[in-house]
């Protein structure tokens, strides 16, 4: 659904977005994860063609950001940062206006209002000014102009940031009940938040693509478990029997058996080291032990960088 | 088409539910006025100097035109000064950016709808002139061209206007240049009080003032009328490119 390769983007002579490649299929809601200046906010703005990549090919819904921009832009609901409301408008004119300039009209958009207005819960505050509203509220209008017109893709920047414990919780249901229907995009740099959304992560830092994958196996690398593959040579049905009894060895995932050579995926149980242990108990099973390496490495590493600078800014904010 | 119009509505409005709308209106209602009383006492003047009535048209209608062309100038960077610099500083540009819309609807809404402020300002002058027909009995012909004139001329500094707020995510800084620009194409014209060939013609045909005299006057010439439709063309054009350009730097 969305398909992002080998993208970059530059201001100037900085890089905010380099060479990064990523696929989101149908119905998937993946979070986009990163520390501030990371340049989710700029790889977002790319895929709703409001700015051009400086290379690369982006494309939604197999239409290209840069050759069919107006395809592209039909399919795609976009909550940015800020949320582009007019302090002088009601709400309810606001999303009249929204829908208009998103091509609905008539009886078509004020039902697609009312349906928008309950489902994120700002029903009550149609006649009121935004700029009376609590930042709640605008987040909230936001994100019922992004699903207006009722848009295949959702592309949604930091859709809980300034809200309340409940506020967020209720958000974040609202956007797990869309997926199916709608694929998404949404960015944050809070963990638990893609742990509690989202399906897929894609986490850049710098700019850079420095890992993508499901949640689940987010999770455990959270808890300080690790995968490793193993690569032997001989009977791979025996070699995962001793595989699984070695000491901390949660999990044996069989991901190639051909011609006497197989793959496995093992995942260790908390806070193991099993490396050492699984090299033996294949060298001493009779098996030759072709390959052995951390799989997706770098993942707890860059969580480790995540976390301390999101610990080191609450601390500057603190002061 | 509709979404041209939800554009223009939505700038309409936004003037209305703020000062700027009452402001620019009571700025023009006072000079206007102010103008219209000048006129006027002259008129009377020159009547009894005549022994008998003088030209309506010629010492009340078209002075009071030509001044209103002038304030035009002055009042025109006020309307367009927030079009695009206000929406690209509170970031509802990237709702306009990212909506299925084209840059010409973005553009042709944002104008209309400057215009459409514009031509209540004009209201207010016909109002200011409007007892000038009920106690005496000019030409109305000459007043629908210098109305034609003044739509024309208004246009083209909206649309100029228009393209300086394009530059800029700060609304004074987009006034001030389109202040300056104003005076400048008012000016132009004093070219030809040096000399009156060559260059100094070149660019006193730039002026917008040599042009709406004409149209003030009851004159009505397709060069003119020309000239500030390309230029209406010209500042849509420059919004258009630096919309683009928005996009490819920032
Ligand atoms: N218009 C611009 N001109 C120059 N540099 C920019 C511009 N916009 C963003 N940047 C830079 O690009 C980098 C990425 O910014 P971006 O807004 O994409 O980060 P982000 O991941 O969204 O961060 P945050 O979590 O703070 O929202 C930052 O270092 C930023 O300073
Ligand atoms: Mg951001």
């Amino acid at each position: 659904m969305i398909k992002v390769e080998g993208v970059s983007k530059r201001y100037a002579r900085f890089t905010a977005v380099d060479n990064v490649s990523f696929e989101v299929e149908k119905g998937q809601i993946v979070g986009f994860l990163g520390p501030n200046g990371a340049g989710k906010t700029t790889t977002m703005r790319m895929l709703t063609c409001f700015l051009p990549p400086s290379e690369g090919k982006a494309s939604v819904a197999g239409f290209d950001v840069l050759e069919q921009p107006m395809e592209v832009k039909k399919r795609i609901g976009y909550l940015p940062e800020t949320p582009p409301l007019y302090p002088e408008m009601e709400v309810g004119e606001y999303l009249q206006f929204a829908g208009k300039l998103k091509r609905l009209s008539g009886a078509d958009l004020a039902k697609r209002i009312d349906e928008v207005a309950q489902k994120t819960n700002v029903g009550d505050v149609l006649k009121k000014l935004i700029v009376k509203l609590s930042k709640g509220y605008r987040q909230r209008v936001g994100l019922a102009q992004a699903l207006l017109h009722n848009p295949e893709v959702l592309i949604l920047d930091e859709p809980t940031s300034g809200l309340d414990p409940k506020q967020i919780l209720e958000t974040r249901q609202l956007i797990k009940g869309l997926a199916g229907d709608h694929t998404i995009i949404l960015s944050t740099h809070i963990l638990p938040e893609v742990e509690q959304t989202c399906e897929r992560v894609v986490i850049i830092s710098k700019g850079k693509l420095v890992a993508t994958d499901t949640v689940e196996n987010l999770t455990n690398r959270m808890r300080g478990s690790e995968s490793i593959g193993v690569e032997i040579e001989g009977d791979v049905a025996g070699c995962r029997e001793k595989l699984e009894k070695v000491d901390g060895v949660k999990k044996v995932v069989v991901r190639e058996d051909k011609n006497g050579r197989g793959y496995f995926e093992i995942e260790s149980s908390e806070g193991k080291n099993i490396r050492a242990d699984v090299a033996r108990a294949v060298v001493q099973g009779g098996f030759n032990l072709t390959e052995l390496k951390a799989v997706g490495m770098s993942l707890e590493d860059v969580f480790l960088q995540l976390t301390s600078t999101e610990a080191k800014e609450e601390k500057e904010e603190a002061k | 088409m509709s979404n041209i119009l939800a554009i223009a509505q939505k700038e309409i409005k936004s003037y209305f539910v703020s000062p700027i709308a009452y402001a620019l209106l009571g700025i023009y209602a006072l000079i206007c006025g102010w103008f219209s009383l000048i006129a006027i006492a002259n008129f009377i003047e020159m009547s009894q100097m005549q022994q008998g009535a003088a030209d309506l048209n010629g010492y009340v209608i078209a002075p009071v035109i030509a001044n209103a062309g002038v304030l035009s100038l002055f009042l025109a960077p006020m309307i367009t000064m927030r079009l695009f610099a206000e929406e690209k500083r509170m970031g509802t540009i990237e709702l306009l950016i990212t909506s299925p819309i084209t840059d010409l609807e973005i553009i042709l809404g944002k104008w209309l709808g400057a215009m459409g402020m514009y031509c209540a300002m004009l209201l207010i002058k016909l109002l200011c002139l409007s007892f000038v027909f009920i106690f005496g009995n000019p030409d109305y012909r000459p007043l629908l061209t210098a109305y034609l004139g003044m739509f024309l001329q208004g246009g083209a500094l909206l649309s100029i206007g228009m393209f300086v707020s394009n530059t800029t995510r700060n609304q004074i800084v987009a006034g001030t240049v389109m202040f300056g620009l104003s005076l400048l194409m008012w000016t132009f014209d004093w070219a030809t009080t040096f000399k009156s060939d060559g260059w100094a013609k070149v660019i006193s045909y730039l002026s917008l003032t040599s042009h709406f005299n004409s149209f003030s006057r009851g004159v009505l010439d397709s060069k003119d009328a020309i000239y500030f439709i390309s230029v209406i063309l010209l500042g849509m054009f420059l919004t258009a490119r630096s919309l683009e350009s928005l996009r490819w730097r920032s």
